[in-house]
């Protein structure tokens, strides 16, 4: 098995579908003979050609009308949006078209489209890069999100989000990207979409999270361990549709729960799954269960990112409150 | 590109020499005369009659469409008399393999190429079984966003160039949709890959109430091509024998691999914007009204067949009554249709119900079955 970091894992996805369905098709702006700016889509085009794996004129909503009328056509697009900030530029190819057309046509056509994006900050990008926007996606019907933490799962759930009859926009945290290597089967596997991931066991406190929050969080939980308290990390992958049966499962063991995201905090993912809890599962709590979020304030200019964003000792003081309640 | 020295180049100049450049394409006048000889496409006395039907067709459809609006038995409905030739004689020039990607106003032509007129008035009314399309019509339901189809239909095209087909795709909007930047992106993108698009622009005068100078400083719409690079016409889209001659030209190019034509129909619609409240003396003279009922499609037309011995009252009435029969009978198809539920709905947002949606459909389904 090969040691691959995060970006290498959703370049070998994306090979093994192109391989594996010739209705696969790459595009996007500087995706081509550049292969992309982070180079997720290197060697495509060479290996595939172009007229499977090609470059757009600039502009993310003429990629989402194309690839919704591609899709049209029987093929199975795979666009890149550049950085994922860029995602207002195309907002009604997603929310507004590809989201609703098995709806509008009573189920008679439909968009098995997968958006793939680079989000996520701590990487001092210009400002409109790095914003976590998931959950503007989250709250549009119709729509699929996944959000992988690791190169195994990137690549199990790249391959599921193509293989979906229905849109998924699947985004990468850049600070992930490059962070760290894992072994990376070079055959071909799937991970189901909507099914979160126990990354590691505990029964005093689980900890929900997703994107790069999931590295900090296994840090803080490392961390409380050595303060004798044994913590669950909770996974999500996909934000929607939620995994609620291994996250109630998780609380209904522990009685303690904190929820994770680097986004802002109002009408957030985590916010979601708070609610999802008390509706479920109010009788196992010991403690009220807290978020760890960033400020609501508009994604900071770079100098302030490092103090803007959550990280593990965020998560340790509140995990401590939760803990101690 | 060889370089010009600037004192020698006049912007002003190059731009009032390319908007001289788009005249009126014009074969039939509002006397029902062929004026440009050259360019009669020579339908055949069948073909001509037949469009002639579609359009009578159409305007009894329009008109018992806005009668059962007002009766309450037809929901959204936005009138189309005025523009038959703009959107039949377009249509005409297209074959069942072409992939239309209408805006709202754009039922005559999605009913012309195969979407059973039931399943329009369910559409109208509102029911999702409207827009279940037939296995192998190529059609989008009615897009209620001004523009979104217009990039859509360059990624059908592009599609069609891919598998190698010989069709394209063929999108409407009207001149309020050419001010949208989805209009620039479709256009450029179509041009960019050459694939085989016609986009046309019914520039009907008013985008609801807005008139089209209001919309954009250029002389015509049709030029907004050049800076896509691609061809751009301007026709008359009162005289059906213009607006088909273009429009299978543009075809032809297109299936050749020569890429996207940009079209744009001079027509105007009779009635309000939509059935929802428009009033258009609010915003136009009756004036203005009459002379553009000079120019009505269905009256040259029939100038024109009645003049070459193949049109009479009698063809007329004939139609009209099929029309009116087949109105009936679709109407009480749609109203057997069954009553729509929040679980049919539920259950079309995902190919697999997920968890979240499951938990709500239950819910639905005990209430429905009380």
């Amino acid at each position: 098995m090969a040691q691959l970091t995060m970006i290498q894992a959703i370049t070998d996805a994306l090979k093994t579908e192109m391989k594996n369905d010739e209705n696969v098709l790459v595009f996007g702006e500087d995706v081509g003979n550049n292969g992309g700016v982070f180079r997720a889509t290197e060697g495509l085009q060479k290996e595939f050609g172009e007229d499977r794996v090609f470059d757009t004129p600039l502009a993310e909503s003429g990629i989402g009308g194309l690839a919704i009328g591609l899709a049209l056509q029987g093929y199975r697009p795979v666009p890149e949006i550049q950085f994922f900030g860029f995602v207002f530029e195309v907002m009604d190819s997603i929310s507004g078209q590809m989201a609703r057309m098995r709806y509008r046509s009573g189920g008679s056509l439909t968009s098995p489209v997968t958006i793939r994006s680079p989000f996520g900050g701590g990487v001092h990008t210009p400002e409109m890069h790095a914003d976590s926007l998931e959950g503007l996606m989250a709250a549009q019907p119709g729509l699929k999100v996944v959000i992988p933490s690791t190169p195994y799962d990137a690549k199990g759930l790249l391959i599921s989000s193509i293989r979906d009859n229905d849109p998924v926009i699947f985004l990468e945290h850049m600070k992930l990207y490059r962070s760290f290597r894992q072994e990376v089967p070079e055959e071909e596997y799937t991970i189901p979409l909507g099914k979160a991931d126990v990354k590691r066991e505990g029964k005093d406190l689980t900890i929900i999270a997703y994107g790069a929050m999931v590295q900090e969080s296994i840090k803080a939980a490392e961390q409380l361990e050595k303060e004798n308290y044994s913590v669950e990390v909770v996974d999500l992958r996909t934000i929607q549709p939620l995994d609620i049966e291994t996250i109630i499962a998780s609380v209904e063991k522990t009685g303690r729960a904190i929820v994770v995201q680097e986004a802002q905090k109002q009408a957030g993912i985590a916010a979601s799954v708070v609610a999802e809890i008390t509706d479920r599962a109010i009788l196992s709590l010991e403690a009220p269960v807290l978020r760890v979020t960033a400020p609501d304030s508009i994604f900071p200019f770079s100098q302030a990112e490092e103090v803007w964003l959550p990280n593990s000792k965020d998560i340790l003081e509140t995990a401590k409150k939760v803990l101690t309640f | 590109m060889a370089a010009k020295k600037s004192q020698q180049f006049d912007p002003v100049e190059t731009l009032n020499a390319i908007e001289e450049k788009f005249e009126m394409v014009q074969i039939l006048n509002e006397e029902g005369e062929i004026v440009n000889k050259e360019a009669d496409p020579k339908l055949s006395d069948e073909e001509l009659t037949e469009l002639m039907n579609r359009m009578v067709y159409t305007r009894i459809l329009d008109q018992r469409s806005i009668s059962l609006n007002r009766q309450g038995r037809l929901g959204f409905y936005a009138p189309t008399a005025g523009q038959e030739a703009s959107q039949l004689a377009s249509h005409f020039a297209l074959t069942k393999e072409d992939f239309i990607l209408p805006g709202y106003r754009d039922v005559p032509q999605l009913i012309w190429h195969g979407w059973p007129l039931h399943q329009a008035f369910l559409f109208s009314r509102g029911h999702f079984m409207g827009n279940q399309m037939p296995e192998g019509l190529n059609i989008l339901p009615p897009q209620i966003i001004i523009g979104a189809q217009i990039i859509q239909a360059a990624g059908v095209a592009l599609g069609m160039q891919k598998r190698k087909k010989e069709s394209v795709a063929v999108t409407y909007t009207g001149d309020g949709g050419s001010s949208q930047g989805d209009f620039y992106e479709g256009l450029n993108f179509a041009g960019a890959f050459r694939a085989p698009a016609i986009f046309i622009v019914q520039n009907n005068q008013y985008a609801i109430s807005t008139p089209r100078e209001l919309q954009t400083s250029a002389k015509t719409i049709a030029q907004k091509a050049v800076a896509a690079g691609i061809p751009g016409v301007l026709v008359d889209g009162m005289d059906p024998l213009a607006v088909y001659a273009v429009t299978r030209d543009a075809r032809e190019r297109a299936v050749k691999g020569d890429g996207p034509t940009l079209i744009e129909t001079l027509c105007y619609r009779y009635g309000p914007h939509t059935m929802a409240g428009d009033d258009p003396t609010r915003y136009r003279t009756s004036d203005i009204d009459s002379e553009w009922e000079k120019k009505d499609p269905l009256v040259r037309f029939r100038k024109y067949l009645e003049a070459k011995g193949i049109w009479d009252e009698a063809k007329e009435n004939e139609v009209i009554d099929k029309a009116k029969e087949e109105i009936k009978a679709a109407i009480k198809k749609a109203d057997g249709a069954p009553k729509q539920k929040v679980s049919d709905l539920l259950e079309l947002m995902y190919e697999e119900v997920p968890f979240n949606v499951q938990e709500q459909l239950d819910i639905y389904k005990a209430k429905e079955s009380k």
